[in-house]
């Protein structure tokens, strides 16, 4: 997955396999960072990825730890 | 927006105010043709956005055809502050015994439109109001109630004016205030209405600007004035950076991260918030700095959005340091900017350490915004120090390492 200069989202390999989790990322996210990988599963988009907005929906979604939004300019 | 004299006198003359009467020319030839058509003495006055037209030579009187036409070739080939007269407006001369003044603008302190009057126009109205305040009335009214009759006769009875003229001027300046409000103007004036020699009263010359935010609102008017949507009708045509501000403010529909005006300067500016940029572009100025730009931030623009806008400052030619200044944010978010601004600064090949002068935008998320600032090792201050005080160190670091 590419990370942003200020936001990386890690996804687990468990959320690749659950095509419904899938769906839900991608259309919770406001900012479109989540989409559909070649291979099947969910990439992230890395133009979108600092635009971020720290609202937890994907977080939400997955639950479980299975998505981290990981802030680069923490340390 | 402003509008050109003879389409004022359109958006008069559609009300029934009195005009001399005119013909648009487009060329000498046509000039001539409409001084036969108006006969005897006529005024040809270039059409051009900027005043101080007869100082420069944009008005010129005729008698005949010939004269005419020979006025009008010159104001052709005149070009004033710039610009390219778009027309001559050739008009009837009268035979004036009398100059007035009426305005309608709006008065930011008292957060309402003014009538302006007075019975001493066809000068500069700064200085009739300084030399000779009593012959000059403001009159405030409402953006909400109708207007009437008798706030229009206030505006003229408080300069004197009384009788027959009193109830002519009176009705002009009530269809200047309705125009005002109806077409979202933020200046309607006329000076001078004169007064001929034979009692009728006229209004000899017309200025009008349009909210250009309310553009969208007149569309059917503007396109029946032949404007389209691509005049921008500014004074001078938009520089290049101007339209590179333009264009990353078009490129997504999130908040604002635009309206760019370019000046000379060396200190970059990215500034707004509910009035900011007017404000903190003052304190600059006042704190002795030297712009290289306004524009206006605001409505929480995407990261990409404030990036591009960043990096076009940033990159501008003679821009040492920018200042990255805003009123206390509630829609805003510090943290989205904080990433716009670093994110553009980088992408333009510099550190933000070195060239962003100033961060001070207080407000939602600033918290997160300050740790972003502090991991690139920019220098920020929150509400605690006022907008001037902000100005006043990002102009100072920038003279320091000028040296001065």
């Amino acid at each position: 997955m590419p990370d942003g200069l200020f936001i990386r989202v890690d996804i687990a390999e468990s959320v690749q396999s659950d095509p419904d989790l899938v769906r839900r990322l991608l259309e919770v996210c406001p900012v479109d960072i989540f989409d559909r990988a070649e291979e099947g599963g969910v990439t992230t988009v890395e133009a979108n990825l600092d635009e971020c907005t720290l609202c937890d929906l994907c977080i939400q979604a997955a639950g479980d730890d299975r998505v981290r939004v990981v802030k680069l300019y923490q340390d | 927006m402003r509008f050109y004299e003879f389409e004022a006198k359109e958006l008069l003359r559609r009300r029934g105010v009195p005009l001399p009467e005119s013909r648009l020319a487009r060329t000498a030839a046509e000039a001539a043709a409409a001084q036969r058509d108006l006969g005897g003495a006529v005024v040809l006055k270039s059409q051009v956005l900027s005043g101080g037209r007869m100082k420069a030579g944009g008005v010129r009187f005729a008698e005949s055809a010939d004269e005419a036409r020979d006025a009008a070739e010159a104001i052709l080939a005149l070009p004033i502050s710039g610009q390219e007269p778009a027309g001559v407006l050739v008009e009837q001369k009268g035979d004036v015994a009398q100059e007035y003044y009426a305005a309608v603008t709006w008065d930011g302190r008292a957060k309402r439109p003014v009538i302006i009057f007075s019975d001493m126009g066809g000068i500069d109205i700064e200085e009739v109001a300084e030399t000779h305040p009593e012959h000059v009335s403001r009159t405030h009214v409402s953006t909400l109630r109708p207007l009437s009759d008798y706030q229009a006769k206030l505006a003229v009875a408080r300069t004197g004016v009384t009788g027959g003229d009193l109830n002519r001027l009176a009705r002009i300046v009530l269809q200047l205030a309705r125009a005002f409000r109806e077409h979202d103007l933020t200046l309607a004036e006329i000076n001078p209405i004169g007064k001929l020699a034979d009692g009728g009263i006229l209004a000899l010359d017309a200025h009008m600007e349009m909210e250009a935010e309310a553009r969208g609102a007149h569309r059917g008017l503007l396109a029946d004035l032949g404007i389209a949507d691509e005049d921008t009708r500014q004074a001078r045509p938009p520089t290049p950076f101007e339209v590179a501000g333009a264009q990353v403010d078009a490129q997504d529909t999130r908040g604002v991260a635009g309206n760019v005006t370019e000046f000379s300067g060396s200190l970059g500016l990215v500034i707004g918030a509910g009035g900011g940029s007017l404000t903190l572009f003052d304190a600059v100025r006042s704190a002795g700095g030297d712009p290289a730009n306004y524009c206006e931030v605001g409505g929480n623009p995407s990261v990409r959005k404030t990036a591009a806008l960043t990096r076009l400052i940033v990159s501008k030619p003679g821009v040492e340091k920018i200042a990255v200044m805003m009123n206390v944010v509630s829609n805003t978010r510090v943290d989205i900017m904080a990433r716009g601004v670093i994110k553009g600064v980088i992408d333009a090949g510099f550190d933000p350490a070195e060239k962003i002068a100033i961060f001070r935008i207080p407000g939602s998320w600033e918290e997160e915004g300050f740790a972003i600032l502090r991991r690139y090792g920019v220098e920020y201050v929150d509400r605690s120090v006022s907008m001037h005080e902000a100005a006043r160190r990002a102009v100072a670091k920038l003279a320091a390492q000028d040296g001065g």
